[in-house]
C-alpha cells in the first residue's frame, strides 16, 4: 500500500510542476470561456472551503467531551434559511445569465465564416474544404478568419471536439450539425471524438492546423490539383440524370422544383407544413424523397439511398448552393 | 400456527393480514396500492404515446397513410366490446357490494372475461392474421409497396407495439379475473369484503381507458373523416 | 445468508427470539415475508453486484495506466466501462439504500410491523436476482460494449454485444424498484403509528418518499425505452433509425427522462442518511427540519424537468438548451439548502466521531464538491467544452461515490447494531473511513483537471500528456479498493465476535431504536404511540455551563 501511495504522491508533483491545468486558449471564444470557468472553480472553492472549515471548527469546538453532556438549545431562525436560500439562488441567477450569453452569442457565427464541411464515421474524420482539397483526420484553417463546419455522420452518433477552440458538437446521421470558430493562435491543437462510437471511439483523433494566411493559401493551392465540391456536385448532378426533372436556370420541367436560387427558400410542403430548404432537407430529399411531397408535383423522385455516400451527398448540396441561396446555412 | 422450517405469519382470527391493525387499513392501502400502479402504467404507455406523437408530427402524411390501412369497423367493434365489458366488471363488484349471491358475481365475471376474450380473439384473428396475410407486419411480414415506405413501416411498428403491449395487459387482465372467479367460487366476497373485485376492476378499467386513447390516435386521424378529405 | 445463520446457531442461543433466530433454514429466508430478511437479502444481492462492478473498474483503471491500453484491446475495455456503468447504475446504487436500509429501517421508523405488501415485497426481490442473473449472464458470455447510455443507431444496428440481454435484465431489475417503490409510499402513508404524524417522521423516512415516487414515475420510462431499443435491434424495424425516418435523439430524451431523476434516485437516500446521522451524533435536533424535508420533495419534482441537460452539444435548440440550463441551477437550491441544515445542526451540538459520523462529514464535504461541479455543467457555455470529457465522470463520481456510497456504508455502520445485534471494531470502521476518503479523492480529483484539459471519457487509449494524471488517479484507485475491502472483514468478523449492541448503542431517538436489537419478526411487543417530533434530543437553556 505504501508504495501505491508513493506512486500516486509522485505523479502528483510531476503533474503539478510540468502540465497546465488547461488546454491552450487558441480561438476567439476561449478566453471567454475560461473567465467563466475560473469564476466557478473560484465560487466552488469559497463553498468548499467555507463548509469544510466551518465543519472542522464546529467538529473541534463542539466535540463531546463527556458521555452525559447536553447541548445548549439553538433555534432555527427562519431569515437564517431565507438568506442561504436567497444568496445561493441569486449566484445562480448570475452564473445562468453569464453563460446563456456567453452560449447564445458563442453560438452565432459570423456571417463572413468560410464554410467546410465534416464527415464522421466509424473511426475517422473526413473534412471537406470547398475548394476542393480533403483531409482525413486533419484540420488546416487560416490564423483569424471564422470558420463554420458542417457536419453529419455516416454512421453512428460522434461528437466533433476541439479542446483548445473550447468547440464541440454532437454529428449525428441523418441530420447536420454544426460549430464555428476563429483560431487565434498558430499552432497544432487536438481533434477528438467526443461521443461513444464503438471500438476505436479512442483512435478517432486528429489534429488541427492554425496557419498564417500565407501557409495556409500555400498548402490550399499546392498538393493536387481536385475540382471544388460544387463542381463536384454539378458533375454527378448531371452524372445521375437529376437535370432531368431539375433545371438549374429557374426554368419549369413539369417534374420536380427547378434548383436556381432554392437555397435558404422557405418550402410549403403538401401537408401545410413550411421547411427551409437548407442542408437537412436536401438531404432526406435525395435519400428518403417520399418524405417530402411538395404541392403542385407528383412525388416520383425516386431515392438515391445507397447509391451516394455522405461525401457526395454534401458536393451536390454545394452545387445546389451555388445555384443562388437566400440565406447562409442555419444548420444548428 | 407457524412452522419452525417456513416462517409464516399466523392467520389473524379478523381475516386481515397481521401488519394491519384494521380491515378498513389494509383496504385503503389496496387501494393506494393500485392507483399508484396505474400510475406506472400511464408512464409506461406514456413513453409509447409519446413518441408515437413525436413521429407522427414529423411524418404526417406517413402516418395518415399508414393508419387508414387499419379498419375502423374492427377496432370500432373492440372498443364497443371494451366498454361492455366494463360495465359487466362493474356490475360483478356491485352484486359483491349488495351481498348478491356468489352465483351473480361469478356470472358477471364470466361475462367480462367473456368479453376480454373476445376482444383479443378479434384483434388476433380479424386483425393481425390478416395484417400478417397483408404483409404489413413490420420485422415479420412486410411487403408493403405502397407510397412513403418507411414512414408507413415506422407507423405500423407503432401499431403493433402499442396495441400488442395493450394486449398483453388484457391477457393479464384475463388472469386476474380467473382469480377472481376461484375467489368468489369459494365465497371469499361479501359486502364487507371485496376489495380484490374493486382493485382488479380500476386494473380493468385502466386496461379500457388505454384502448380509448389508442383507438382514435392509431385507427381515426387517417385524414379519413375530415371535411373535404384528401 | 446460511454462513450468517450457520454462525448464529454456533452462538449460546439468545434467552429472546428475534427476527435472525425466529426460524432456521434456507427456505425461512427464501420464502420470507418479513421486512428484515428481505432487507438483507438485498443487501448480500447488491454487495455481490458492487463486486463485479468494482472489478470492472478496477481493470479499467489498470488499462488507463498507460496511453495506449496497458491491459487489454479496445474492445475489451468498451466492454468494461459499459459493465462498470450498468452494473453499478442499475444494479447497485439505484436499490442500494432503498432496497436494503429503506426495507429494513422503514417499517420500524413509522411504528409499523412490516411493509403494506410483504409478499409484493418478497416478489419484488426476486425479479430483481432475475435482473441480476439475466445481467451476469449477459456479461459472461460477451458483453455489453454500448456503454450505460445505449445511444442508438450504435446499440440499435452496429453492436455486436448482448446489447437485448443486458437491456433486457435492466427492464426487469426496473421493475423490482417500481415495485419497491410503490411498497413504501402506501406503507408511508397508511401504516404510520398512531401519532406520528407527517411532520414527526424522521426525515429518512421523507427522503424515502421523495424516492418512491421518482421510482414510480421515472422508472416505467426507462423500460419502455428499453423495449423499443429491444424491439429495433431483434425486429430490424427503424424507431431511431435515421435511415428510415427514426430520430437517435428521441431515444435520448426518453433514455434521460428516466436517468437523470435516476440519478437523484441515487442520492436522495444518502441525503436521508445524513440527516439522520447528524442529528445522532451531534445528538441535537436537526436544524431546519421543514427546509430539509420539503427540499427533499423539490428535488424529487424538479429532478423530472431538467434532462435536456445531458444534450446541451447534440443540436438542441438554443431555446431548449436556456429552459433547461436555468431549471437544472433551480435544482440545485434545495441540495444547497440541506448542505447548510446539516452543517448548522453541528453548532452547540455534542459530535462524537464513530465511523457513521465520518462518513457522514464526509459526505458533505465530498457531496458539496460534486454538486458545485455541476454548476460547470448547467452553465451551458461551460458544458460546450466539458460535456463528452473526464469532468462530467469525476463530477458524477464525486456525487454517486463520494456522496451516496458514502451514505450508504454510514448508514450500513449505523443500523447494523440494529440489524445484527452486534458492534463492530469503530477504531477499523474509522480508518477505513479515512482510508476510503483519501482513495477517492485522489481517484476523482485528478480527474476534473483531465476534463478541462480536453480528455474525452470512454477513451480505452489516449494521449500520452494525459499519462501522469492517470497514473494517479489509478493508484488512487487502489487505495479506495482496498478501502472498500476492509469493512466487509470486520462486518463478516463482528457477527460471530461483535460485543452485544443492545437497543440503543448510539442512544439516537427514532423508534427503530426503541425495540430489542435484533428486533422481534414483529418489530414491536405493542404498536408504539407517538407523542413527539423527530429528533427530540435533551438540551439544556442557552446559558447553562455545557455538563
Amino acid at each position: 500500500m505504501t508504495g501505491l501511495i508513493s506512486i500516486a504522491f509522485k505523479s502528483a508533483a510531476i503533474a503539478f510542476a510540468t502540465m497546465p491545468f488547461q488546454p491552450p486558449a487558441a480561438s476567439s471564444i476561449a478566453g471567454s470561456v475560461d473567465g467563466l470557468y475560473y469564476l466557478l472553480t473560484g465560487i466552488t472553492l469559497f463553498f468548499t472551503v467555507l463548509i469544510f472549515s466551518i465543519i472542522f471548527y464546529f467538529m473541534v469546538k463542539y466535540r463531546r467531551r463527556s458521555e452525559d453532556e447536553i447541548p445548549e438549545e439553538t433555534h432555527s431562525p427562519l431569515a437564517l434559511e431565507l438568506t442561504w436560500t436567497i444568496i445561493p439562488s441569486l449566484i445562480c441567477v448570475v452564473l445562468f445569465v453569464w453563460a446563456a450569453a456567453l452560449y447564445v452569442r458563442n453560438g452565432r457565427p459570423p456571417a463572413s465564416s468560410t464554410e467546410m464541411y465534416v464527415i464522421g464515421k466509424q473511426w475517422m474524420w473526413h473534412i471537406q474544404h470547398p475548394e476542393g482539397p480533403r483531409e482525413i483526420n486533419e484540420l488546416h484553417v487560416p490564423i483569424g478568419e471564422p470558420v463554420q463546419l458542417t457536419m453529419t455522420s455516416q454512421d453512428v452518433i460522434h461528437d466533433f471536439y476541439i479542446p483548445a477552440f473550447r468547440v464541440k458538437k454532437d454529428v449525428l446521421p441523418g441530420r447536420y450539425t454544426s460549430l464555428w470558430f476563429q483560431p487565434t493562435e498558430v499552432g497544432t491543437y487536438h481533434l477528438f471524438c467526443a461521443q461513444y462510437c464503438g471500438t476505436n471511439h479512442g483512435e478517432m483523433i486528429g489534429w488541427v492546423y492554425v496557419m498564417d494566411p500565407a501557409d495556409y493559401a500555400n498548402w490550399l493551392s499546392g498538393g493536387e490539383k481536385t475540382e471544388s465540391m460544387s463542381q463536384q456536385g454539378e458533375r454527378l448532378f448531371t452524372q445521375l440524370g437529376c437535370n432531368s426533372c431539375h433545371s438549374t436556370d429557374g426554368s419549369s420541367t413539369g417534374r420536380g422544383p427547378t434548383l436556381a436560387g432554392l437555397y435558404g427558400q422557405p418550402q410549403k410542403l403538401e401537408n401545410g407544413q413550411t421547411r427551409v430548404v437548407d442542408e437537412t432537407l436536401i438531404h432526406d430529399a435525395i435519400v428518403n424523397p417520399s418524405s417530402i411531397h411538395l404541392p403542385n408535383f407528383q412525388p416520383i423522385m425516386p431515392t438515391y439511398q445507397g447509391q451516394v455516400d455522405e461525401e457526395q451527398i454534401l458536393n451536390l448540396i454545394a452545387y445546389v448552393k451555388s445555384l443562388g441561396s437566400q440565406e447562409r446555412t442555419n444548420a444548428q | 400456527m407457524a412452522d419452525a422450517a417456513v416462517e409464516t405469519h399466523a392467520p389473524n382470527p379478523s381475516g386481515f393480514a397481521h401488519q394491519y391493525e384494521t380491515l378498513e387499513q389494509q383496504h385503503d392501502a389496496g387501494r393506494l396500492g393500485m392507483w399508484l400502479f396505474l400510475a406506472t402504467e400511464i408512464l409506461f404507455f406514456g413513453g409509447m404515446f409519446t413518441s408515437y406523437i413525436i413521429y407522427r408530427e414529423l411524418h404526417l402524411p406517413a402516418f395518415e397513410t399508414g393508419s387508414r390501412l387499419l379498419e375502423v369497423r374492427f377496432g370500432a367493434t373492440n372498443t364497443a366490446v371494451l366498454i361492455c365489458s366494463s360495465l359487466t366488471m362493474a356490475l360483478s363488484i356491485r352484486s359483491a357490494q349488495v351481498g348478491k349471491s356468489k352465483g351473480t358475481i361469478i356470472f358477471w365475471l364470466i361475462l367480462t372475461m367473456i368479453l376480454g376474450a373476445a376482444f383479443i380473439g378479434i384483434k388476433l384473428r380479424f386483425e393481425w392474421y390478416h395484417d400478417w396475410l397483408e404483409g404489413i407486419v413490420p420485422g415479420l411480414s412486410w411487403t408493403y409497396s405502397g407510397p412513403y415506405q418507411s414512414g408507413v413501416q415506422m407507423f405500423m411498428c407503432f401499431y403493433f407495439f402499442m396495441t400488442g403491449l395493450h394486449a398483453l395487459h388484457m391477457v393479464v387482465g384475463l388472469g386476474i379475473l380467473t382469480v377472481l372467479v376461484v375467489m368468489a367460487a369459494r365465497g371469499r366476497f361479501t359486502p364487507h369484503y371485496f376489495t380484490p373485485l374493486e382493485i382488479s376492476g380500476l386494473y380493468w378499467h385502466f386496461v379500457d381507458i388505454v384502448w380509448i386513447f389508442l383507438f382514435p390516435l392509431l385507427y381515426l386521424i387517417g385524414g379519413r373523416y375530415t371535411l373535404g378529405g384528401h | 445468508m446460511s454462513t450468517a445463520t450457520a454462525n448464529l446457531q454456533e452462538i449460546p442461543a439468545e434467552s429472546r427470539v428475534n427476527y435472525l433466530n425466529a426460524s432456521y433454514g434456507i427456505r425461512s429466508w427464501l420464502l420470507t415475508l418479513d421486512h428484515k430478511r428481505i432487507g438483507l437479502l438485498y443487501l448480500g444481492t447488491i454487495t455481490l453486484m458492487f463486486v463485479i462492478g468494482g472489478v470492472a473498474a478496477v481493470l479499467m483503471r489498470l488499462n488507463l495506466m498507460e496511453p495506449q491500453g496497458a491491459l487489454m484491446e479496445p474492445e475489451t475495455y468498451n466492454k468494461m466501462f459499459s459493465t462498470h456503468g450498468i452494473v453499478m447504475v442499475f444494479f447497485f446504487l439505484v436499490p442500494s439504500i432503498p432496497a436494503t436500509l429503506g426495507n429494513f429501517c422503514i417499517p420500524l421508523m413509522i411504528g409499523a410491523r412490516d411493509v403494506a405488501f410483504p409478499k409484493l415485497n418478497l416478489m419484488s426481490w426476486y425479479i430483481f436476482v432475475t435482473g441480476c442473473l439475466l445481467m451476469t449472464y449477459a456479461l459472461i458470455s460477451g458483453g455489453v460494449d454500448t456503454g450505460w447510455t445505449f445511444y442508438p443507431p450504435y446499440s440499435s444496428i452496429y453492436a455486436h454485444t448482448n446489447v437485448v440481454a443486458a437491456a433486457l435484465a435492466i427492464f426487469i431489475a426496473g421493475f423490482s424498484s417500481i415495485l419497491t417503490g410503490l411498497n413504501f409510499v402506501v406503507t408511508i402513508h397508511k401504516m404510520r403509528a398512531p401519532g406520528m404524524t407527517w411532520f414527526r417522521l424522521p426525515l429518512f423516512i421523507w427522503a424515502m418518499y421523495a424516492t418512491s415516487i421518482i421510482f414510480i414515475l421515472g422508472t416505467p420510462v426507462i423500460a419502455v425505452t428499453l423495449l423499443l431499443l429491444g424491439l429495433e435491434r431483434i425486429l430490424h424495424v427503424g424507431i431511431f433509425d435515421p435511415s428510415i425516418g427514426g430520430d437517435p435523439l428521441l431515444f435520448q430524451h426518453l433514455f434521460w427522462f428516466y436517468s437523470h431523476p435516476a440519478v437523484y434516485i441515487m442520492i436522495l437516500p444518502g441525503m436521508g442518511v445524513i440527516s439522520e446521522l447528524i442529528p445522532a451524533f451531534s445528538r441535537k435536533k436537526i436544524f431546519g427540519y421543514s427546509f430539509v424535508a420539503f427540499s427533499s420533495l423539490a428535488i424529487a419534482i424538479i429532478s423530472f424537468i431538467v434532462w435536456g441537460h445531458h444534450m446541451f452539444v447534440t443540436g438542441q435548440s438554443i431555446y431548449a438548451g436556456l429552459v433547461f440550463s436555468s431549471l437544472s441551477f433551480l435544482v440545485a437550491i434545495p441540495s444547497a439548502v440541506k448542505v447548510f441544515n446539516w452543517t448548522a445542526t453541528l453548532y452547540k451540538g455534542s459530535i462524537s466521531y464513530q465511523a457513521p459520523m465520518l462518513y457522514a462529514l464526509g459526505f458533505i464535504g465530498l457531496f458539496t464538491m460534486g454538486g458545485l461541479t455541476g454548476l460547470f455543467l448547467a452553465s451551458l457555455a461551460t458544458d460546450v467544452h466539458l460535456n463528452g470529457t473526464y469532468f462530467i465522470v469525476a463530477h458524477f463520481h464525486y456525487i454517486m461515490v463520494g456522496g451516496a456510497v458514502m451514505a450508504y456504508l454510514g448508514g450500513i455502520h449505523y443500523w447494523w447494531p440494529k440489524m445484527t445485534g452486534r458492534l463492530y471494531p469503530d477504531l477499523w470502521a474509522r480508518f477505513a473511513a479515512l482510508v476510503i476518503f483519501v482513495g477517492f479523492n485522489l481517484t476523482f480529483f485528478p480527474q476534473f483537471v483531465l476534463g478541462y484539459l480536453g480528455m474525452p471519457r470512454r477513451y480505452a487509449v489516449y494521449p500520452q500528456e494525459f499519462q501522469a494524471l492517470n497514473v494517479m488517479s489509478s493508484a488512487g484507485a487502489s487505495v479506495l479498493a482496498v478501502g472498500y475491502v476492509i469493512p466487509l472483514v470486520y462486518l463478516i468478523w463482528s457477527l460471530k465476535y461483535g460485543p452485544e449492541a443492545g437497543p440503543n448503542p448510539w442512544k439516537a431517538t427514532g423508534l427503530e431504536w426503541k425495540t430489542p436489537s435484533p428486533p422481534p419478526t414483529e418489530n414491536f411487543e405493542e404498536v408504539p404511540i407517538v407523542t413527539y417530533d423527530a429528533y427530540e434530543y435533551p438540551t439544556v437553556r442557552a446559558g447553562v455551563a455545557r455538563g
